[in-house]
């Protein structure tokens, strides 16, 4: 998280709401551990990252839609996608699982 | 007063070991139960008895250093599922020691901190273990082996690592004759196998016995052929990372399992 600390401040200091996306469980193969954490502001700019690259642009869509008042905290699942489906998830074959809340606390 | 994010944001700024706990699935979705290492907490998930239990299990997680979901019920029951908490632990650094301010002790000593640890570089030699020689170094310290030990060894961890670089015996016998009786998850020595007998017929004579000398991994390192001081320490860091996972360190292609 250490990595995400400087422009969360920065957004802070400049009175943006942040929305943080934490890894907290995955399945099978993940690229990232448990604690792997993303932080998005309402402009949809974003510090750190939850995967090697997969999710985090459905990510900042869903912490978009959490700043908004569109939906609430949660948990959120990526699972496997293939090449045909064109869905969101990850290449490696695992599932994780984020939990997405506004830094308000 | 600070919000629970700036006392956690400031634990892991300065270092201090520090756990979030998180409640992701009940009732109070995203409440936050801060937890100190002493035991000390901040906030509240809900109720005193799941604060009570769910710091106790924090700190025992602190310690191994793992982030996981666990579940409880409403008190803090176990074995119960109601209730899901996301507890995230910072650890302390690992910790390297380096024994010997040599050439090989440079390169490893940076492999050490690209891969987070805290690096202290010990050497009796005050010639060699300078400051200057070891900039990337959290700590060079002029002293022996022993000492040293005596002072750091009841903090050392499965996660940490000796590593005794001298190959003088000197340096060499008081440094694993230390290091022995600690917890220290990985215990290497440098030295062709000619050295390392000669060495071992030292460790006996000193009152080790067969099966400490096991912990010992010497000739230090993976076998990747290696033989510069920078091609050297990436056989010796992929050794403490395949010690750590109990993985045998073939390489990936020619195997068939989960790769993490």
């Amino acid at each position: 998280m250490d990595e995400i600390f400087d422009d969360i401040e920065r957004w802070i200091g400049s009175g943006e709401k942040v929305a943080i996306a934490r890894v907290v469980d995955i399945e099978g193969s993940g690229p990232r551990d448990p604690g792997a954490a993303m932080a998005v502001n309402a402009r949809g700019e974003v510090a750190g990252s939850v995967s090697g690259g997969c999710v985090e642009g459905a990510v900042v869509g869903e912490a978009i839609e959490l700043l908004e008042g569109r939906r609430k905290a949660g948990i959120t699942s990526f699972g496997y996608s293939d090449d045909e489906a064109f869905a969101v998830g990850l290449t490696c074959g695992g599932t994780i699982h984020l939990f997405i809340e506004e830094l308000d606390w | 007063m600070s919000s629970i994010y700036e006392r956690f944001r400031d634990s892991i700024r300065s270092e201090v070991p520090v756990a979030l706990a998180t409640l992701i699935e009940g009732s109070e979705v995203g409440a936050k139960l801060l937890i100190e290492e002493s035991g000390t907490s901040f906030g509240s998930l809900g109720g005193e008895a799941l604060d009570r239990v769910v710091s106790r299990d924090a700190i025992a997680m602190l310690e191994a250093g793992v982030s996981q979901v666990r579940h409880y019920g409403p008190e803090g029951e176990a074995r119960q599922q109601e209730l899901s908490v996301f507890i995230e632990c910072h650890a302390r650094r690992p910790h390297l020691v380096i024994f010997g301010a040599v050439d090989f002790t440079r390169a490893l000593a940076s492999q050490g901190k690209l891969l987070g640890f805290r690096v202290t570089v010990c050497d009796a030699r005050e010639v060699f273990a300078t400051r200057r020689r070891f900039p990337m170094a959290d700590e060079v310290v002029v002293d022996w082996p022993d000492r040293l030990l005596e002072r750091v060894g009841n903090d050392l961890g499965p996660r940490d690592a000796v590593c005794v670089l001298t190959h003088d015996a000197k340096f060499d016998v008081p440094a694993i004759v230390g290091a022995l009786p600690t917890r220290v998850g990985y215990l290497g020595a440098m030295g062709s196998r000619k050295t390392h007998q000669k060495r071992v017929e030292r460790l006996l004579e000193e009152g080790v016995t067969p099966s400490e000398l096991g912990r010992v991994r010497s000739p230090i390192g993976l076998d990747i052929g290696g033989r510069t001081p920078e091609e050297t320490a990436v056989s010796i860091v992929a050794e403490i990372i395949a010690m750590r996972t109990g993985r045998s360190a073939p390489s990936l292609s020619e195997g068939k399992g989960s790769i993490h």
